[in-house]
C-alpha cells in the first residue's frame, strides 16, 4: 500500500482530506510502528485521502517542553508550524495523545490554529458514520477488555467516552479498573519520564498501574497512546503475563475486526 | 491584609475574562462542592460541617446581639409570643446543625488520629499541620458543646422560671438532655449557662482570628480561588512569549525590534521559570493560602503512590511556608533583602520536581481549583534553562530532538521507513 507524503500531494497540486500526524514513536518505535501501520490500513480501506509529511515531520517539543526546555520547544514549534502552514494544512488526525494535545491546546497561540483530532475520535466516528464496518463476532467478541485512559487525551482534554465507545462497538465485556476517567493513573511515561530512569521509590509507576490493570482480569489492555503502550507491555511482562495479558492499541483493534 | 500583599508579590497574570463562566465556577466548586463527591464520604461529613459553620452564624448573630444589647434571647423578644414556637424551631434547627457538626468533627477527628487515614498521615503534616488540623476540630467540637450545654441550661432555668429566662417550648435535641441538670440550683444553673455563653463567644472571636494563621482560612479562599481558576484545557501549559519572540528573531531577524536595546540600559532579566515564590504568578500563591491540606492530590500522584519523594501538596505547603516567611523578612526590612534562600533547593527539591509525569492527577483532584503542576513546571523550567541542570538521560533527548528530530537517535531520514511494509 503506497503511502503519500504532503510534499507528493503538493507537487501534484492536490490536497488530502486529512493529514496523518504519526509522531516520532510512531515513526521510529517497532512497537508503536504496529499502530502507525493499522491506522493507516483503516485510513486506506475506508478511503480516506490522507497524507503524512514523512521525512518532514518532526517531534512536537512536547517532552522539551515538559522537561523545561522551552526553548527547544518553541525551535520545533516554530518549524513544524512553519512546515504545516506553508502546505495549508487545515485537518490532523494523530495517533498520539501528546502530539494531540499540543496541536489543540498549545500550537495556537504560537500561530498554528488546526482542527486536531485524536485516532481514537476518529475512529469512532467513522464506526459511527458506518464507514467502519466491524465484523459479527470478530476477533474480540466475548473477550474481557479493560482501557487505559492516557493523561493527555483524558484528564487533558476530557476525552474518555469516545474511545469506550470503539470498544463497545466490538460487542464484548468492557470492565473498568479501580482507577479509571478523571482518576485514572498514569502510565509513568509522561513529563519526558519515559526519557529517563524513575526517581528512586518503593514501585515503578508503569508496575502499578499494569498490576491495576491485571485486577480486571482482562485478557487485552486497550490503549491510546504509544508511551502507554511501552509502559503498560512493560509492566505485563514485569509479572511474566505476556502470554495471558496483550496489550493494543485502539487502531490495532480496530484494523483486525473491519470487514 | 499582609496575606493580600504577599499574593501580589507573585508575577501579574490578567484572568479578568470570562467572568460569566468564573462565577458558574465559584458556585459549583466553592459552595456546590461539586469536585469533594470524588469522595462522597468525606463530602457528606464536610457538608455536613460546611453548612452548620454558616448557617449557625444566624445564631451567633444573636448571640452577639444579646451581647451588645445586654438581652435575652432577643430575637425571641423580636418574635413575641405568639410566634414563640418559630423561634424554637429555628433554635431546634440551628441546634441539629450544632450536632452535625460536632459528629462530623468528632469523625474527622477519629479519621486523623485514629483510624490514620493515608492521605491525613503523612510525613509532610508532622508538626504544625497536624496540630492546625486538630485545633480547628477540636476548637469546633468545643464551641458546638458550649452552646448545646447553654440551651440545655436555659431549658433547665425556664422551667425552674428563673428570672429574665424567657420561656420557650423545648428545642429539639437540648430538650431530650434536661434530666442532665435538673438536680441543680438556679444560680449553678445560670452559671453554667453564662458561663458557656461567654465562652462560646470569646471562643468564637479566637477562632475568627486563628483562621488566617491557619490552613482553614480555605473557608474563605476557597471562593477567589475558584472563581480564577485556569478555564483551559487541563492539558494545555502556558506559553512563554519571551522565548517565542527569542526563537521567532532569531529565525526571522527582520522581525526583530529595530532599535537594539543598548548594553546597560537593559531592563531587569526576568527569570525564566521561576526560582523563589516571588517568580511565581499571584494565582499559585493564592493557590498556596487557599490549601488546606487535605492531601486529595497526594492521594492521586502515581510518583507519590510508588514511593516517590514527590508529594502535590508538599508543593502547596512549601510555597505557602517560603511566601510567609519572604513576607516576615518585608515586615522587618521594609523591603525583601536576600536571604540566601529560594523555593527551588531550600524548600522543594530537584528530586520531587523530576519525579512528576505531568499526569494532572492532583490538578484533577484538588475540589479548590489548586494547581500544584503549574508550580512545578515554572520549577523545572528554572532549573533546565537557567541552571542548565537536567538529568544526563534528558541532555541527550535535548539532543536527539535538536539533532534528528526525535527524542530518540534515529535518522530523521528513516522517519517514513515504515511506509516500505504496509500491507
Amino acid at each position: 500500500m503506497p503511502i503519500k507524503s504532503m510534499s507528493e500531494y503538493a507537487a501534484n497540486g492536490e490536497m488530502p482530506e486529512v493529514l496523518f500526524w504519526v509522531g516520532c514513536a510512531g515513526s521510529f518505535d517497532q512497537r508503536a510502528q504496529k499502530i502507525t501501520k493499522a491506522f493507516a490500513q483503516i485510513l486506506d480501506k475506508v478511503g480516506i485521502k490522507f497524507a503524512i509529511l514523512g521525512k518532514e515531520e518532526m517531534c512536537t517539543g512536547d517532552p522539551a517542553r515538559r522537561a523545561g526546555n522551552e526553548f527547544l520547544f518553541q525551535m520545533m514549534a516554530y518549524n513544524n508550524i512553519h512546515t504545516l502552514n506553508g502546505y495549508g494544512i487545515k485537518k490532523i488526525v494523530t495517533i498520539c495523545p501528546h502530539c494531540f494535545n499540543i496541536f489543540k491546546n498549545e500550537y495556537p497561540a504560537l500561530g498554528g490554529a488546526y482542527d486536531v483530532m485524536h485516532h481514537t475520535t476518529f475512529l469512532q466516528q467513522l464506526i459511527n458514520d458506518g464507514r467502519i464496518k466491524l465484523k459479527e463476532g470478530g476477533a474480540f467478541k466475548g473477550q474481557r477488555i479493560t482501557y487505559h485512559d492516557s493523561c493527555y487525551l483524558g484528564r487533558g482534554n476530557g476525552i474518555y467516552e469516545a474511545p469506550r465507545a470503539v470498544l463497545e462497538a466490538f460487542d464484548n465485556e468492557l470492565i473498568e479498573m479501580k482507577s479509571c476517567r478523571s482518576g485514572g493513573m498514569c502510565c509513568g511515561a509522561g513529563g519526558a519520564q519515559m526519557f529517563k530512569e524513575e526517581e528512586p521509590g518503593t514501585t515503578r509507576v508503569n508496575f502499578e498501574r499494569a498490576e491495576q490493570a491485571m485486577e480486571t482480569d482482562a485478557t487485552i489492555i486497550a490503549s491510546n497512546c504509544p508511551f502507554c503502550m511501552t509502559m503498560l507491555t512493560d509492566g505485563v511482562k514485569n509479572k511474566e503475563q505476556e502470554d495471558n495479558v496483550k496489550v493494543m492499541d485502539l487502531a490495532e483493534m480496530v484494523a483486525m475486526s473491519m470487514v | 491584609m499582609e496575606m493580600r500583599r504577599n499574593i501580589l508579590l507573585g508575577r501579574d497574570e490578567d484572568l479578568s475574562d470570562n467572568k460569566g463562566q468564573r462565577w458558574k465556577n465559584m458556585l459549583l466548586l466553592a459552595i456546590g462542592q461539586k469536585k469533594m463527591f470524588k469522595r462522597p464520604i468525606p463530602a457528606l461529613l464536610h457538608i455536613a460541617v460546611y453548612v452548620g459553620f454558616i448557617i449557625i452564624n444566624i445564631e451567633i448573630l444573636e448571640i452577639f446581639v444579646d451581647g451588645m444589647l445586654g438581652k435575652h434571647r432577643f430575637f425571641a423578644g423580636l418574635l413575641g409570643t405568639d410566634y414563640s414556637i418559630i423561634y424554637s424551631w429555628l433554635i431546634g434547627f440551628f441546634e441539629i446543625l450544632a450536632a452535625m457538626v460536632l459528629v462530623g468533627c468528632v469523625i474527622f477527628l477519629i479519621r486523623r488520629n485514629i483510624i490514620k487515614v493515608r492521605r491525613l498521615n503523612m510525613k509532610e503534616l508532622i508538626g504544625w499541620p497536624r496540630e492546625d488540623a486538630n485545633i480547628i476540630l477540636i476548637t469546633e467540637i468545643i464551641l458546638m458543646t458550649l452552646f448545646l450545654t447553654m440551651n440545655t441550661a436555659d431549658l433547665v432555668l425556664q422551667d425552674q422560671h428563673a428570672e429574665h429566662y424567657l420561656q420557650t417550648t423545648p428545642f429539639w435535641i437540648t430538650g431530650n438532655f434536661k434530666g442532665l441538670m435538673s438536680g441543680l440550683s438556679i444560680p449553678t444553673l445560670i452559671g453554667i449557662e453564662r458561663g458557656c455563653w461567654w465562652l462560646h463567644i470569646i471562643g468564637v472571636f479566637f477562632f475568627l482570628n486563628y483562621l488566617p494563621y491557619s490552613k482553614h482560612f480555605h473557608v474563605l479562599l476557597a471562593f477567589p480561588n475558584a472563581y480564577y481558576s485556569k478555564l483551559i484545557p487541563q492539558g494545555a501549559i502556558k506559553n512563554m512569549p519571551e522565548i517565542q519572540n527569542e526563537v521567532l528573531y532569531m529565525m526571522e531577524p527582520d522581525k526583530a525590534p529595530a532599535v537594539p536595546i543598548a548594553i546597560g540600559t537593559e531592563q531587569e532579566h526576568k527569570r525564566f521559570g521561576a526560582k523563589d515564590v516571588t517568580d511565581l504568578s499571584w494565582k499559585n500563591l493564592l493557590d498556596a493560602y487557599s490549601c488546606t491540606e487535605c492531601g486529595r492530590c497526594t492521594a492521586m500522584c502515581p510518583a507519590n503512590l510508588t514511593g516517590k519523594k514527590l508529594s502535590p501538596r508538599k508543593i502547596m505547603m512549601d510555597t505557602r511556608d517560603r511566601l510567609e516567611e519572604v513576607g516576615r523578612n518585608i515586615n522587618v526590612n521594609k523591603t525583601f533583602k536576600d536571604d540566601g534562600k529560594a523555593l527551588l533547593n531550600d524548600y522543594i527539591t530537584i528530586e520531587e520536581l523530576r519525579a512528576c509525569t505531568t499526569c494532572q492527577a492532583c490538578v484533577e483532584a484538588c475540589p479548590v481549583m489548586i494547581d500544584p503542576l503549574s508550580i512545578i513546571m515554572q520549577l523545572r523550567r528554572n532549573l533546565v534553562m537557567e541552571e542548565s541542570n537536567a538529568p544526563q538521560e534528558w541532555n541527550l533527548m535535548f539532543g536527539n530532538i535538536e539533532n534528528n528530530m526525535a527524542p530518540w537517535k534515529f535518522s530523521p531520514d528513516d522517519r517514513d521507513a515504515w511506509t516500505n511494509d504496509v500491507a
